[in-house]
């Protein structure tokens, strides 16, 4: 199995080490320093590298590469989940998962380690048994920590791995009781020149937070549970459940965590909330070229449209713009040729709008490709899909907890092709 | 000082393990005065007193590993602190160790003991984490230590432990591969276990010690099967894994009838292979009508076996984990009938949407599935739609799939698709896109023409790349119907002149010479150009230079006689040996001298031969002898430590390997052994019969228990158990196998039932049953004998239900039961002679199931009995629990119950549906002036690993009448309440029960020699003595012997003193012995000693017994 990990930030270097079995020689990165060479940009450096005495499995995540060791067979899903299992507990305990915290709390993050795997394989990976081993950095403790010599170990033995809810702990109490649920939909969309859409879909999950005290067993249901095609599930739900009655019926997890994701059928028409006019070209003989962008409201469902933003990989030999926005503002990035124009709320009765000239350097040929357009936006209070979550019950506990649930539709993959 | 340091360090002395220990700071860190210091620094604060130094210290070295700094030199002063009480300090010294342990043996040792001390701890969370590291300690003088620890802690009561345990394994064997043979048989123990914590563990230990020995597999196959949904993710994984392997060698091929139609398919891909794949083909098409035939003749029936794995796998796709999902994925791909594969396809494109390293991986695998099953992922085409912002490897990867999924109805969409795709900027994509639609072009005949003109066309970009790539896949497509085609070979001719990629200069080279009979005037003129630029060209090129060469001269000497002989000289100076060989060989071919041989004359037949056209493959095709998910697959390479994946058997080996040792009736697997078997033991056949509550469920009502209750309040949707996952997984299972049932109700799957709940409990059933068989005629007694018969009778008659099957088997069993009778009936009168001592075998009811006649019956026979053995003088006193004075507990008082009042006993009496279960006997009685109707239990709550078999449904309850009702409760062997509903058609009332310690065991005879010997083992903190002063009137013997064994269920064992009195038992879930020895003294002062594994049990059990002996 896993045999060790390597932390290496952008530049090359690597920060932490730790190792499960025999010690590796740090060496070994080498193979992957070149592959990561030869392939310019981090996010196209093959996951799976074979090196003559070792296999090496990298994830890439918030500018970090995770690479593993592996020595014998293993599938390379099970160690690139574990490897992103890991950079989401880092992100969980310490808010964020990057190369300045990780070697600030360096002590915490290899007890973690010492934890999450025993000689290679996964030992405790749910968050609340962790937690509950070593407890996340906050900054009273750590001023408490330093005053008084106390440690972030927990005194209290993990009775979590005990139990057959390992992913709950025990014995948790609240004062307020709660418990949010939110329902967050993505648009993953391709359009063409036309404006015809080629390609959409949703995707949607419900991310939930919840404080309970005891064990509470929670039951949720769905106005329209038909609409859901292809779900996935936090291991808390039981399966039984939802293929009988479609409800979801679970112990829930302390904290947060995401209770399912599921796929909107592909029968239903996806409602695609904005439209775009743009006109982009350049001209053969002079060096420049012009852009239009107008963006419009199509189907919102009566909600407003917020965070709209559009990103465009302008062609190489594009050196600057000289644009004018309606709404918002816009920035041009040289080295990487990335326009970006941050519009804000959309406005039905002012359409934003975005033109100007594009300057390249005379004599270079002009590019056969249009840059496409990305777009990103967020409507509140709306499921573009229309699922609704019908009720929340709880069972188990005396309490009434305070309950909640919120919607959002956001744009995922969304591009248009120019 | 620094000159030491200096000179330490030229000699190059590092730190070795034999130097003493201030010996190392000025070798280690020499160089760096101040590292040196530094280290020194940390030894003081290690050294030092006060925990919050030590923490720092630790920290800070910690921190020093981390970042792959070396600390070894601090071992001596970080192992002593490895028995420190702080736990972080501890935690952080055992990361230390582990890491440096391999280097500093002899010093490692000296932590050893801590680690065995930990093993012992009566905590299970520090009998692991111990064992966790003293396995880590790589090193080898300790492997016995280990194996011993592993041996232990492999039979240790916590399950926590035992994972533990399973994972030492593997590390153990990579520490000392000799040990295989030992850790064989932990991993095989281990391997049965019942909980889903241990399952994942010893799968990756088998994995990596001995995935060959698949044999190991067999007993527990079932039981993996079932426990899998409820193990952990990772676990899953490997088990998944491990079973797809061991599937393919126990079951016989799903798809055997369908290979027939594959074989369509197969044909039409060998229509652009070559002469010699045909003949193979062939050979496989024989051998596949073979196999067919073979089919045919015995029609396809799939394995139980295989349908659970199939039926237990597929909730797993909806598992969050992309492990999980992409292992059920290969599972099915590999082991499921064709029209089943196609449900993990939405399961792996929705994995699609998560990170791209996970993408990258599924799309590689998805990418082998669809070469053999394409109509798969046809539905799902357009979400591998590439987008401009995905990483080139996973546009690739995406073509490929495009690719793959064309087929004639939706190349004109993917067509366009691709055409977006050929303007992108990223070069490689537009590159692996053309050739992709050549692909597409050789594959479907219908577009040929129209991806030709738009490869032509594509000749014109201004990117080299673009044009160099559409060259070669031009030159492949062009081979098919060259005729066609002279003008666009004109054209390519024409790019000799600009295009500078050299594969794509031979392309067109090679091209022209092929087909230089369609263009006569321009190929002469070509050589001419390339003879020119001969000695600046790629190798590649300069061969197709001399191959050009050499076939114009064959078909057009006249013009081209000169320009050969010029390349072929270039050639044979050149630097290249390849080409200087090519050349001397071309010129000995075809230029005719008088030394030239035969062969000189089959010269045109060598170079103009018709050459087949090119197949463009997909790299994938093939790549599914490995198995799919794996790292071997892909890579396309077999990685170290992979196993193959064997081919489907031509038979099915036998599939009895799998049954479990469970109870007779239940192993059967047809109905007509089963009905053999039945005509064998009526005893035992017809006390089946009874025990269920429920007709039908002849097995049900055993395996399902406790848990059906759960399974039935989850149904009523009123579930508020707090702590109740065991039996939410446990219930989950159970509605899986009441499905299962419902289906089809064979023995065989009945028994998968059986071994994931009962199989202890059946097991002991079956020795319980042997036993019992061949002495019943000894101890049973008539009352029982007619009782029986008539609640049998009964039975058959209420059973219209059943098959008739079931009911033939009952007559048999009914027939077979009068001639045993007379037998009994004489027996019964040399009863009282006999020995009476073995308990066991005297069991007065084979069924607690039984109306109160019963018990009064068996209870007057008990004390008429106790009467005679009480004349006997030392041996056989009490050897029997007086039951006639049970004690009754108010379960439910007549006012809370509105008139309905319940008391309960314990019995005392096996629970014959399950041994492993107190029978709890339930006077009901009804004082209100209505009837009460549909008496029955509700919402059992219990903690885990209890279990209840509840009483059948009372249906009504008169006014003023009383009913008794006998239900089985596993307590575990632990004083925890069962708690229930009881419910009426109107009402429901929350009771519990809770057991005296003393109801917790059974009585078990032992003859004073056995009692001595296992009292022996059973010291030191399993024994528990007690200093007494008995009761004045508890000063007899007799007196003494009644009041023990009305505190707790136990058996008299005969004594040969009169000062002492024996009993023992055994815990009813566990079997643990329980020993309780009573020795008098003067004056009524007396010992009380209970000797008893569980030391829990102990402690309540002279706490009870002290109390009734003393008031």
């Amino acid at each position: 199995m896993i045999h060790s990990l390597f932390l290496i930030n952008h530049s090359g270097d690597i920060f932490l080490e730790k190792h499960w079995k025999s010690v590796i020689s740090r060496s070994v990165c080498d193979y992957f320093f070149e592959a990561k060479e030869k392939a310019v940009d981090p996010e196209n450096v093959p996951p799976v590298l074979q090196t003559p005495h070792h296999y090496l499995i990298t994830v890439y995540r918030g500018k970090l590469f995770f690479l593993s060791v592996i020595q014998t067979e293993v599938p390379p899903l099970f160690v690139i989940e574990f490897l992103h299992r890991v950079a989401d507990t880092f992100q969980d305990y310490f808010g964020e998962c990057s190369e300045g915290v990780i070697k600030d709390n360096v002590v915490t993050v290899y007890e973690l380690l010492e934890e999450m795997l025993d000689n290679g394989f996964p030992l405790a990976t749910e968050s609340n048994v962790l937690k509950e081993m070593i407890r996340p950095p906050t900054i009273l403790r750590s001023v408490v920590n330093t005053l008084t010599g106390g440690s972030n170990v927990g005194d209290m033995l993990p009775t979590g791995q005990l139990s057959n809810i390992p992913w709950r702990r025990a014995g948790v109490k609240y004062t307020n009781n709660e418990a949010y649920f939110d329902v967050i939909e993505e648009i993953d969309a391709i359009l063409d020149k036309s404006g015809t859409t080629v390609f959409a879909e949703i995707q949607g999950a419900i991310e939930a937070c919840v404080r309970l005290s005891g064990m509470p067993d929670l039951t949720l249901s769905f106005m329209n549970p038909r609409l859901l095609d292809d779900v996935s599930f936090h291991p808390c739900v039981r399966f039984k459940r939802w293929e009988s009655e479609r409800v979801l019926s679970f112990i829930p997890p302390d904290g947060n965590f995401t209770l399912m994701t599921y796929h909107v059928s592909s029968q239903n028409l996806v409602a695609i909330p904005v439209y775009v006019k743009q006109n982009i070209s350049f001209f053969e003989t002079g060096s420049c070229g012009r852009l239009e962008i107008t963006i419009g409201p199509k189907q919102t469902m009566g909600k407003t449209v917020e965070g709209l933003m559009v990103t465009i990989h302008m062609p190489k030999a594009v050196l600057s713009v000289n644009l004018t926005a309606t709404q918002g503002n816009y920035t041009y990035d040289l080295a990487t040729k990335v326009l970006v124009w941050d519009i804000g709320k959309l406005n039905p009765q002012k359409l934003p709008n975005l033109r100007g000239s594009l300057s390249m350097p005379s004599g270079v040929p002009k590019p056969e490709e249009n840059p496409s357009l990305n777009i990103d936006l967020k409507i509140q209070q709306l499921a573009i899909s229309g699922v609704k979550v019908s009720r929340l019950d709880m069972y188990g506990e005396k309490y009434k907890p305070f309950k909640g649930v919120k919607y959002v539709t956001k744009a995922g993959k969304f591009q248009v092709r120019t | 000082m620094s000159t030491s340091s200096a000179f330490n360090d030229e000699k190059g002395g590092s730190s070795s393990v034999g130097e003493p220990e201030y010996g190392h700071d000025p070798a280690s860190g020499g160089i760096f005065s101040s590292d040196y210091k530094r280290h020194d620094d940390l030894k003081e604060m290690l050294d030092s007193n006060k925990d919050s130094l030590k923490l720092e210290a630790m920290k800070r070295i910690v921190a020093m590993i981390a970042r792959g700094k070396n600390a070894s030199d601090l071992f001596p002063a970080v192992v002593k602190n490895v028995a420190c009480k702080n736990i972080e300090v501890k935690k952080l010294v055992y990361v230390y160790l582990v890491r440096y342990a391999e280097e500093q043996q002899d010093l490692a040792l000296l932590s050893i003991s801590t680690f065995q001390r930990g093993l012992k701890d009566p905590n299970q969370l520090i009998r692991a984490s111990a064992l966790r590291v003293l396995s880590s300690i790589r090193v080898t003088i300790i492997v016995p230590i280990m194996m011993l620890a592993i041996k232990e802690a492999a039979s240790d009561m916590s399950p926590y432990v035992r994972k533990t345990a399973a994972h030492a394994i593997p590390k153990l064997y990579s520490l000392d591969p000799e040990q295989k043979d030992q850790l064989i048989e932990v991993i095989e123990k281990l391997l049965a276990d019942k909980t889903t914590l241990v399952a994942g563990s010893v799968v990756m230990a088998f994995e990596e010690v001995c995935p060959e020995r698949i044999d190991l597999i067999h007993k527990n196959y079932r039981k993996l099967c079932n426990l899998l949904i409820d193990v952990e993710e990772w676990g899953q994984v490997v088990i998944i894994n491990m079973l797809t392997r061991y599937a393919r060698t126990q079951f016989l091929n799903p798809n055997i009838n369908e290979s027939l139609l594959e074989e369509g398919g197969v044909g039409e891909k060998t229509f652009y292979g070559s002469d010699e794949d045909e003949d193979e083909d062939e050979d496989e098409k024989e051998k596949k009508a073979e196999a067919a035939a073979l089919a045919k003749r015995k029609p396809y029936v799939m394995d139980p076996d295989h349908r659970l794995l199939l039926r237990n796998t597929k909730p797993l796709l909806q598992s969050r984990n992309a492990a999980v999902v992409m292992a059920v994925a290969q599972l099915y791909f590999h082991l499921a009938p064709k029209a089943e594969v196609g449900v993990i396809a939405k399961a792996l494109v929705r994995l699609l949407r998560s990170h791209s390293e996970v993408q990258y991986v599924v799309l590689q695998n998805v990418a082998t599935m669809t070469i053999k099953r394409r109509g798969m992922f046809e539905p799902y085409l357009k979400s591998f739609y590439i987008r401009s912002t995905d990483p080139t490897q996973i546009k690739v990867l995406k073509l490929e799939v495009l690719t793959n999924l064309a087929n004639e109805t939706n190349i004109s969409t993917i067509l366009r698709e691709f055409q977006t795709y050929i303007k992108s900027m990223d070069k490689d994509f537009v590159a692996a896109t053309i050739q992709a639609i050549g692909r597409c072009a050789t594959n479907i005949g219908e577009v040929r023409d129209t991806c030709l003109n738009g490869l032509v066309q594509l000749l014109s970009n201004r990117d080299e790349l673009v044009v160099a790539e559409s060259v070669v896949v031009i030159k492949k497509l062009l081979q098919m119907q060259p005729e066609k085609h002279s003008d666009i070979i004109k054209h390519m001719a024409k790019l000799t002149d600009n295009i500078q990629v050299p594969m794509a200069r031979a392309s067109i080279l090679w091209l022209i010479g092929e087909y230089c009979e369609h263009v006569p005037k321009i190929a002469p003129d070509v050589l001419r150009k390339m003879a020119k630029s001969f000695t600046n060209e790629e190798d590649i090129v300069k061969l197709q230079i001399i191959n050009l060469a050499a076939k114009l001269y064959l078909t057009n000497s006249k013009q081209t006689k000169l320009l050969t002989q010029y390349v072929l000289n270039l050639a044979k100076y050149d630097q290249n040996y390849d080409i200087r060989d090519r050349a001397r060989f071309i010129r000995q071919l075809i230029v005719p001298t008088e030394k030239s041989g035969a062969l000189s004359k089959y010269a045109k037949k060598l170079f103009l031969a018709l050459k087949p056209a090119p197949v463009l493959e997909s790299p994938f095709k093939d790549r599914d002898h490995f198995q799919l998910g794996s790292l071997s697959h892909l890579l396309n390479a077999k990685a170290g430590g992979y196993q193959e994946l064997p081919d489907w058997p031509e038979a099915a080996p036998d599939p009895s390997v799998r049954n479990v040792e469970v109870p007779e009736w239940t192993k059967c697997s047809s109905r007509e052994k089963r009905k053999e078997k039945k005509v064998e033991k009526p005893f035992y056949s017809d006390s089946e019969g009874e025990s269920g509550p429920t007709e039908s469920a002849d097995s049900e009502s055993d395996s399902a228990s406790g848990s059906e209750s759960a399974s039935g309040s989850e149904e009523s949707g009123s579930r508020s158990e707090s702590e109740e996952s065991e039996e939410a997984s446990e219930s989950e299972e159970e509605e899986e196998e009441e499905e299962e049932k419902k289906k089809k109700k064979q023995k065989e799957v009945k028994k998968t039932v059986q071994e994931s709940e009962s199989e202890q409990s059946s097991e002991e059933d079956r020795k319980h049953e042997r036993k019992s068989k061949p002495r019943k005629s000894d101890t049973e007694s008539e009352s029982d004998e007619d009782e029986e018969s008539e609640s049998e009778s009964s039975q058959s008659e209420s059973e219209d239900s059943e098959s008739e099957a079931e009911v033939k088997k009952k007559k048999k069993a009914s027939e077979a039961k009068p001639p045993s009778k007379p037998v009994k009936k004489e027996s019964k009168k040399e009863k009282k002679e006999m020995s009476l001592l073995d308990l066991d075998d005297f069991e007065p009811s084979p069924s607690p199931q039984v109306t109160p006649v019963n018990t009064f019956l068996s209870n007057s026979l008990v004390t008429d009995l106790e009467g005679l053995s009480l004349s006997d003088s030392v041996l056989a006193p009490a050897t029997i629990a007086p039951s006639s004075a049970l004690k009754s507990y108010e379960l439910l008082h007549r006012i809370t119950g509105e008139g309905l009042s319940v008391e309960y006993c314990f019995s005392r009496q096996p629970f014959s549906p399950d041994a492993n279960m107190v029978a709890v006997q339930m006077q009901v009685t009804n004082n209100a002036t209505t009837d009460t109707k549909n008496l029955h239990i509700e919402d059992v709550k219990l903690q885990s690993g209890m279990r209840v078999k509840e009483f059948p449904e009372i249906e009504l309850l008169a006014a003023g009448e009383t009913a008794t009702a006998v239900m089985g409760i596993d307590f575990c062997d632990s004083t925890q309440a069962a708690n229930f509903q009881l419910c009426t058609h109107a009402r429901k009332f929350f009771v519990s029960i809770q057991p005296p310690v003393g109801e917790l065991m059974r009585p078990v005879f032992l003859t004073e020699n056995e009692f001595k010997k296992e009292q022996g083992q059973l010291m030191g903190m399993n024994e528990i003595t007690e200093k007494l002063t008995l009761d004045a009137k508890c000063r007899n013997e007799h007196a003494i012997v009644q009041r023990v064994t009305t505190a707790a269920n136990l058996s008299r064992v005969p004594c040969g003193s009169d000062k002492e009195c024996r009993f023992a038992g055994r815990t009813v879930t566990s079997s643990s012995l329980v020993l309780v020895t009573v020795a008098t003294k003067e004056e009524g002062a007396a010992q009380l000693t209970v000797n008893c594994e569980k030391m829990v049990i102990g402690t309540m059990l002279v706490k009870d017994i002290l109390l009734a002996l003393t008031q």
